[in-house]
């Protein structure tokens, strides 16, 4: 007779600390687990993970993509491209497959990142829960129903029940993450730091001042400042909404503040050290002056659509115009030094 | 931004977690720096949230005077429009607005009423109800 038990309890020693962003979070925390010893804003920074990019094409909720970091899994792929990692990725098209292979990770003592819905994690507050497909974690272990969950964003390790979980890996819709579930399979003894820094900066650099497109980089930045100023009064609600909207990309989306821009600051702080060019300390120093000028706008354009202050579209779109010609030469003076 | 700036406004959607902030302590190196809130978020995030309730809230008056579906309701309760409907059902956008009809909804074949069901985290006997309030 084949009794049922219940599986053993698993809880795998794993190294919770809390990060900014989702995806630099979760992939250096596998990476210092898999005794690879690095810092979210390094991981971010190599991943050239930093962008500007307002997407009028892509809606959501009606409103257009400001994006402050390159798309998705760009972290991950490019991180592991520049520093010669192989990545074991996973997806599934059957709920209870993505599920069994978690557990059996799991059994075998493998700690994995995954892709969700932030919606259906039961562990968010209630006010942050939105439906954004993309957000990642890593899973530590399973005690009964529950999934041991160190999720970088949050300050604490959490759970979250399996029913709840599944439903979160199996979403549909843009960026669905079809189970998506990850993790370092292998890490070289020697990582070069150095060359992945360089061409990571040469990367990110080119991007925010050579795309010809001229809704990326900084050209990206000047495109939204002039179609703020343009903004029709008469159309209040409205604008206060997509105000509110670019707030909370450049905000409330665990971007580490000032959509990003504090932490590549950090990053940058780092890689002199590495490099040994105390010019990028400079540097850091000057992104982060303009990364509060970044939060001053973001204050004010959050007090004009309370009411707190009279909306003042000019001020706005100059504050903006300030951003790039700011961020314009820290780039420039960044890539000749790396160069 | 120093780390002695980093907003601590105790923001009531946190309910008592903090996020991290990259700030410059004294000596001007980077670290990571909890914040427990920001002002300048608070206020866009209850604009974004405070938008969903309104559009859930006419919704339901809409379906109690039967000139909606109960569909439009849960869709805007949980925090959705009819593109991202569209998208996590499979359905076409022009479906979906059809299905938001009064009248239309309920006649779905149980199969269809099953998608949205499981794209709204409920069960199609839920989604035909309505709460006392919206």
């Amino acid at each position: 007779m084949n009794a049922v038990t219940a599986p053993a309890d698993i809880e795998i020693p794993f190294d919770h600390r809390q990060s900014a962003h989702c995806e630099s979070g979760a992939i250096a925390s596998l990476l210092r687990h898999a005794q690879l010893p690095i810092s979210e804003p390094m991981a971010f920074g190599i991943a050239a993970g930093l962008t500007y990019a307002y997407l009028p094409f892509l809606k959501f909720g009606g409103l257009p993509l400001f994006a402050y970091r390159m798309p998705p899994g760009h972290v991950i792929r490019g991180l592991a491209k520049r520093l010669g990692i192989r990545m074991h990725f996973e997806r599934f098209t059957q709920p209870e497959a993505g599920m069994a292979a978690l557990d059996g990770y799991l059994a075998a003592g493998r700690v994995v990142g995954i892709q969700t819905s932030a919606y259906w994690l039961t562990y968010f507050p209630p006010d942050m829960r939105f439906h954004f497909n993309a957000h990642n974690l890593v899973v530590y272990g399973k005690r009964g129903d529950q999934y041991l969950i160190s999720d970088p964003v949050i300050d604490i390790r959490v759970q979250c029940a399996a029913q709840a979980l599944k439903k979160a890996r199996f979403t549909r819709g843009v960026l669905a993450p079809k189970g998506l579930l990850y993790y370092p399979q292998s890490v070289p003894a020697q990582v070069d730091f150095t060359g992945a820094i360089r061409k990571a900066i040469r990367f990110t650099t080119g991007m925010m001042l050579y795309t010809p497109a001229p809704i990326l980089g900084v050209r990206g930045i000047r495109t939204v400042a002039r179609k703020i100023r343009r903004l029709d009064p008469r159309a209040a609600h409205h604008n206060k909404l997509l105000l509110g909207h670019i707030v909370r990309m450049q905000e409330e989306i665990g971007t580490g503040g000032a959509g990003f821009r504090f932490l590549y600051a950090s990053f940058l702080q780092e890689a002199a050290v590495v490099l040994g060019k105390p010019a990028l300390t400079q540097i850091a120093d000057e992104l982060t002056a303009v990364g509060d000028e970044w939060r001053r706008f973001a204050l004010h354009a959050a007090k004009m659509c309370k009411d707190r202050m009279p909306m003042d579209y000019a001020l706005l779109s100059g504050q903006l115009l300030d951003c790039a010609s700011r961020e314009e030469k820290i780039y420039r003076w960044l890539r000749a030094e790396v160069k | 931004m120093k780390t002695n700036e980093v907003p601590q406004q105790n923001a009531k959607a946190f309910m008592g977690h903090s996020k991290l902030l990259y700030a410059q302590d004294q000596t001007g190196r980077y670290v990571g720096a909890p914040s427990s809130g920001w002002e300048a978020e608070e206020i866009v995030l209850d604009q974004a949230i405070g938008e969903y309730v309104q559009l859930a809230a006419d919704a339901w008056r809409r379906a109690k005077a039967g000139a909606a579906s109960t569909l439009e309701y849960h869709m805007y309760r949980e925090r959705m429009d009819v593109v991202l409907l569209a998208q996590s059902t499979g359905f076409p956008k022009w479906r979906v607005r059809r299905h938001l009809k009064s009248g239309v909804f309920q006649k779905l074949p149980l199969r269809h009423r099953q998608r949205y069901a499981e794209a709204l985290g409920k069960t199609p006997e839920q989604l035909e109800r309505l709460p006392e309030q919206p």
